[in-house]
């Protein structure tokens, strides 16, 4: 059995993630579903929600980020111990979602950079899984030192030349 | 153009036109010519209909000769009972409202703000809906403040439950409730500037700063150049 | 009591009032530095036990607690606002957002409030009326499954809520059959409801009414008569009819202090004057009522449920579901395709290659809206947390010119330093659970 010590490592950490979950709004009660019986995320690997960001990888951001409540995110994503990671759940903390006004962050990237967005209003629970199976793909995939810096830099090209979304048709 | 042969237009000033408000860039509807008229303010004119008339009475009675002046209009529309109280006479009518047994609204459903710019020296109103679980009826209490000077007296004695609505309207209008145990912030942040739901405030595009970062306005943000 | 202003100054305009009101953050340094044998406990607004974004500054004397304050407003969404720029059907988009366990009900008083503005409350067909009531319903036992299910969490029992969750997932399902999504479906409108029930959807909800009452039971066997969760429920949290009517407290809580007092019962709206159920009350006024309170509404909810479908499988069926009125109604009669979108592919003919009148009318309805003649309105319904009002002002456009959610959780939340001070601070999260708040419906 062959393998590198980035791909051990990663499988290490994909396979035990703990969430902390940041639930805000809507979408956190599907985050809940999620935990819930019929869509199990102890699956994964994940049903230990982290109550205390200390102990926590990868917080779940469910819901829409107010400005009061920016702050707060912000600082328990700094307590969070490294690597760490971030998905953006629903609209809200994707972009703002449909709440364009005074009160809410226009997206949680203003604030913590995300890693995973994840759309739908709320999403559904498959859709959180399936963002976690891509994040955890991810994860499996990172790589470390000077390899992580050249990774960086090619998704980065690798973005930057994507086409529109239009433009890609629906070929995969 | 003459006018004999068209409908009447009603003669009340104009209260907006265009659909979304908007000036320049966001109405894309075409509906740009849309006129709206704003309704001429009314009281209702005795019989108001249903238990309105014995509430009324009761009201008048209950507050005597002294307090005669507290009611300035009966607004009876759609159903509902409003009375527009005098500011100055408000805490007094509410507790008439709320202690005397022939009349027992003692539970209140809290203060709605209103912004109306338009009215001149009426701009700012608060509405306060009660509710009598004793007698099953329902009125509205509407008190207006100018916008110079944006006092109203508190009813937290009266209603203790106003005490969280009185801080959401001043948050969200600037009406200073006058004796109200501690007036401050209640959903935005201690330090936000304004009152965001007035109506001389923007729906979005506030910068906000967040340590050091300015977040710019929904129009202006994130261009993918 | 201190004076209503920091400080009032003559300046030469008048005089400047200064209401800034003390800072969280300087209040708890005061409260730190005078009192030596207290401790100021902070917990949230990011804490697994409170309920969503809630946060309570907790005064604490060993493990009493000696004074509560709650701080909200960490999830203000400024919906109030955001609607005012937008037409009054997209208006039910943004308050079903609000109260997101309850989304039904806030479309309902919402509605409500437009059609009274309108006057078209008595044009609405029955079978309109009879689904909200049957939709509202669903929605209650759902919110009630999660509010005991995350009360038994918060107090560290898993099966609540794994039961909960469970039991609400089935909810969800017929939710999703019937509207097309799972939460904030939108589907109440102004004059009607947006589709008509899908064909099946009657066996579903029939399917649902034989399966619940056994897991209502289940959930009863489990926590009625459990000694550990007596012990963290009964005589916890105590607040009597003369508190609740002080601070302006409905619902269950109301009701567990031994008022019967329910909207559906005394001002009845969407024909329920017309079903037959009960009001359960209970006179112990602590948590433990509450929440024998809400597993008796979920039982007459099943029963109202039975009535409505009976309703809609017999003398109502094949009616419409919005209002014979061709300015207010979406234009179409959206039908469930098989593809799970509302879209009516009758329509879109009759419109693209029939009647050039009928897209012009689609397409003003559609982008501009109806007008709503000016005035205002208060419409409440009782929702599972209370009473949940909707004033609704309009200036006679064709956007809201302001609407102002009574939302029940905001008005019953300050009941916390009523029902926790002078309590242990174990019993905080139970009495915060007991009142059920949910933070989108406190801070909109
Ligand atoms: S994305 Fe939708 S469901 Fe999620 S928080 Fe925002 S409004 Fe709620």
């Amino acid at each position: 059995m062959l393998s590198t010590v980035e791909q051990v490592a990663g499988w290490a950490r994909k396979n035990s993630v703990w969430p902390a979950t940041f639930g805000l709004a809507c979408c956190a009660i599907e985050l809940m579903s999620t935990g819930g019986p019929k869509h199990d995320l102890a699956r994964f690997g994940m049903e230990r929600a982290s109550a205390s960001p200390r102990q926590a990888d990868l917080m779940i951001v469910a819901g829409r980020l107010s400005q009061k409540m920016a702050p707060v995110l912000r600082q328990i994503y700094d307590q969070m111990a490294e690597p760490k990671w971030v998905i953006a759940m629903g609209v809200c903390a994707s972009s703002g979602g449909m709440f364009n006004n005074y009160a809410i962050v226009q997206g949680v990237d203003h604030v913590v950079p995300v890693d995973i967005y994840l759309p739908g209003c709320p999403p559904r629970p498959e859709m959180l899984i399936d963002a976690i199976v891509k994040l955890h793909d991810k994860i499996q995939n990172t790589k470390f030192g000077a390899h992580r810096a050249k990774q960086i830099d090619e998704l980065e090209l690798q973005a930057l030349r994507a086409l529109p979304l239009i433009d890609q048709g629906s070929a995969k | 153009m003459s006018s004999d042969n068209l409908p009447g237009v009603p003669e009340e000033p104009i209260a907006r036109t265009g659909m979304f408000g908007a000036t320049g860039t966001g109405d894309t509807s075409g509906y740009g010519r849309l006129v709206v008229r704003r309704k001429p303010e009314l009281s209702t004119p005795r019989p108001y209909g249903g238990y309105f008339d014995t509430v009324a009475d009761e009201l008048e009675r209950a507050l005597g000769a002294e307090l005669a002046d507290a009611v300035e209009r009966v607004v009876v529309d759609r159903g509902e009972l409003t009375f527009h109280v005098r500011r100055e006479r408000l805490v007094e009518v509410a507790r008439t409202l709320r202690d005397d047994p022939a009349l027992r609204f003692e539970l209140s459903l809290g203060v709605s703000g209103v912004h109306y710019p338009h009215l001149e020296g009426e701009e700012l109103h608060a509405v306060i809906h009660l509710c009598s679980i004793t007698h099953n009826k329902r009125l509205r209490l509407e008190v207006s403040c100018p916008d110079a000077d944006p006092h109203i007296p508190s009813t937290v004695s009266v209603y203790p439950t106003h005490d969280w609505h009185e801080r959401e309207t001043w948050d969200f209008f600037g009406i200073v409730f006058d004796g109200h145990p501690a007036l401050t912030r209640i959903m935005m942040p201690d330090d936000w500037d304004g009152h965001p739901q007035r109506k001389d405030y923007p729906l979005g595009g506030i910068p906000v700063e967040y340590r050091g970062a300015e977040i710019p306005a929904p129009d202006q943000r994130r261009s993918y150049s | 009591m201190s004076a209503p202003y920091e400080e009032i100054t003559d300046a030469t305009e008048g005089k400047v009032y200064t209401v800034s009101g003390n800072d969280w953050t300087e209040l708890v340094e005061t409260l730190t530095g005078q009192q030596d044998e207290q401790l100021v406990v902070n917990m949230g607004p990011q804490h697994p036990s409170t309920h969503g974004v809630l946060r309570l500054v907790l005064n604490l004397d060993g493990e009493t607690v000696t004074e509560a304050r709650t701080v909200i407003g960490y999830l203000h969404t400024g919906i109030e606002k955001n609607m005012e720029f937008r037409t009054w059907t997209q208006g039910t988009t943004f308050v079903t957002r609000m109260d997101y366990l309850a989304p039904i009900f806030n479309e309902t008083a919402y509605c409500l409030g437009v059609e009274k503005l309108l006057g078209i409350t008595d044009r609405v067909p029955e079978r309109a009326q009879a689904i909200r009531v049957m939709m509202m319903e669903l929605t209650r036992i759902s919110s009630h499954m999660v509010a005991i299910g995350t009360f038994g969490m918060e107090l560290g029992a898993t099966t609540p809520f794994l039961f909960g969750s469970r039991e609400r997932e089935m909810v969800l399902d017929v939710m999703e059959y019937i509207t097309g999504l799972r939460m904030n479906m939108a589907y109440i409108r102004p004059g009607g409801v947006s589709v008509d029930l899908p064909a099946g959807a009657v066996d579903k909800v029939g399917e649902l009414l034989k399966i619940m009452p056994q897991r209502i039971k289940d959930m009863r066997k489990m926590l009625d008569a459990n000694p550990v969760y007596l012990a963290r429920t009964k005589d916890v949290a105590y607040l009597d009819l003369t508190g609740c009517m002080a601070l302006g407290i409905t619902g269950p809580m109301l009701r567990a202090a031994g008022l019967p007092w329910d909207l559906r019962k005394s001002q009845p709206y969407c024909g329920y004057e017309t079903y037959e159920f009960d009001v359960p009350t209970e006179r112990t006024a602590d948590v433990y009522g509450r929440y024998l309170v809400r597993m008796a509404e979920m039982e007459q909810s099943l029963k109202i449920i039975e009535q409505a479908l009976d309703r809609l499988s017999g003398p109502l069926k094949g009616d419409r579901v919005m209002v014979d009125d061709k300015k207010i109604g979406w234009p179409a009669q959206l039908a469930l395709g098989p593809d799970g979108l509302g879209n009516s592919p009758d329509h879109i003919a009759h419109i693209m290659s029939g009647s050039m009148e009928a897209l012009i009318h689609h397409f003003k309805l559609v982008t501009e809206g109806f007008r709503v003649p000016a005035g205002q309105a208060f419409a409440s319904v009782e929702s599972p947390r209370g009473e949940l009002g909707a004033h609704v002002v309009s200036d006679g456009g064709t956007r809201p010119y302001r609407v102002h959610f009574r939302d029940p959780s905001f008005t019953n939340l300050q009941a916390v330093p009523a029902t926790c001070e002078g309590g242990m601070v174990a019993d905080v999260i139970s009495a915060v659970a007991s009142i059920d708040p949910v933070m989108g419906g406190v801070d909109r």
